[in-house]
């Protein structure tokens, strides 16, 4: 899971490409995003929609914004939430399978600086099938419950607003 | 005859007894069932478990300052126990009270929340403080040696347990329950990590009216 891409600073900043690698191939991969961190914490969730048209399983994740990237999955058992690393993701043939809060994420660990409402920072999606993929991540704020808003949204691009951490609506 | 028909007579009237012994017996457990439900859909507040949640603890806020149970009375109090490490719920539930309450108007500051570390190791003062800031709301956060933090859980009610991970670290297994707590610390309701901040803020304008 470690990450080899240590590419400090030019790195975290590979978005035209990358977008275009995440449609090849078998697996298409959309709405890369994370939150941006409430100060001083060291761990950080992401989150992908991901879509194998025969089907696949995303087996690993690796980025240069953290030492340590897992899967994992967050249920309640009764009121008690619990946190478990998964070893994989099934993604069924031509279904769309959404990473986000309240169920499967994807964990950061050792953030190598905290994440910030506007950044972007590149993320490795390791397949059974497909390979590795990279997709761009882009850091929403601190209390996002999805992407930012598609082309016609005002913020469409994700390059509006850096540096904002007010709380989300939802 | 007689004593041909006194059997068949007899046995009609037992099948008789039995049914509406049967049929009071029904009676009675749709009754039982009945209070059972009303007593509810008054919902948690109105029972043992509502009484027995909260009760007294000493810990120590993001300033380094003592807190106790008595200081937290005299405004309703929203008290959800979670851990900074935490990517997702806590994050999520902080973010939802902060909004819930951005909706009371001019009833905002008769509200507070409360986040009190179950990761009292890695939670200190100082980590607490830069987190909770990150919110738009008023958050008193908690922290303290880890029996004091033990003993507020227990008062809540609430469950936490370290679950070591692969690479050393660990996770906390935590309780997610929102407490809605009255001016006099006495428990009222409590939200979902489900719950939106719409749903608390409607819920919380009724009860502080």
């Amino acid at each position: 899971m470690r990450s080899t891409l240590l590419a400090l600073g030019a790195g975290l900043m590979l978005s035209c490409s990358a977008a275009a690698l995440a449609q090849s191939g078998d697996v298409a991969i959309t709405n890369a995003w994370a939150r941006a961190t409430p100060g001083g914490a060291q761990t950080a969730a992401a989150y992908v929609t991901i879509e194998a048209a025969s089907g696949d399983r995303l087996t690993g994740v690796s980025t240069p914004a953290a030492q340590q990237a897992d899967l994992h999955s967050m249920t309640m058992d009764g009121s008690v939430m619990k946190m478990r690393q998964v070893d994989g993701i099934d993604l069924p043939a031509g279904k769309k399978v959404t990473l986000k809060p309240g169920g499967y994420h994807i964990m950061l660990t050792g953030l190598a600086q905290p994440l910030a409402a506007g950044q972007s920072f590149p993320l490795t999606l390791d397949f059974a099938k497909a390979g590795a993929r990279q997709v761009t991540v882009s850091v929403q704020t601190v209390g996002a419950m999805g992407p930012a808003p598609q082309a016609g949204g005002e913020s469409g691009n994700g390059m509006s607003m850096p540096g904002m951490d007010m709380p989300a609506h939802h | 005859m007689a004593r041909s028909s006194k059997p068949k007579a007899a046995a009609p009237s037992f099948v008789l007894i039995a049914t509406v012994f049967a049929g009071i017996l029904v009676l009675v457990a749709g009754v039982l069932i009945g209070v059972a439900f009303r007593d509810q859909a008054k919902g948690v507040a109105g029972s043992a478990l509502g009484a027995a949640i909260g009760g007294k603890f000493s810990l120590v806020d993001q300033n380094g300052n003592n807190v106790t149970d008595s200081d937290l009375k005299g405004k309703w109090q929203l008290v959800f126990f979670g851990y900074t490490h935490c990517p997702d719920v806590c994050p999520t539930a902080l973010n939802d009270l902060s909004l819930a309450l951005d909706q009371l108007g001019a009833k905002k500051s008769e509200v507070g929340i409360v986040f009190i570390s179950v990761d009292p190791a890695r939670d200190t003062p100082d980590v607490l403080k830069s987190y909770v800031e990150s919110f738009g709301g008023p958050i008193e956060a908690l922290t303290g040696p880890p029996d004091a933090v033990a003993e507020a859980a227990k008062d809540y009610k609430v469950f936490y347990a370290k679950h070591p991970r692969a690479d050393g670290g660990y996770d906390m297994d935590h309780s997610a329950l929102i407490y809605v707590m009255d001016p006099q610390g006495r428990f009222t309701a409590a939200f979902t990590p489900d719950d939106t901040s719409d749903t608390m803020a409607a819920r919380l304008k009724k009860l502080v009216g």
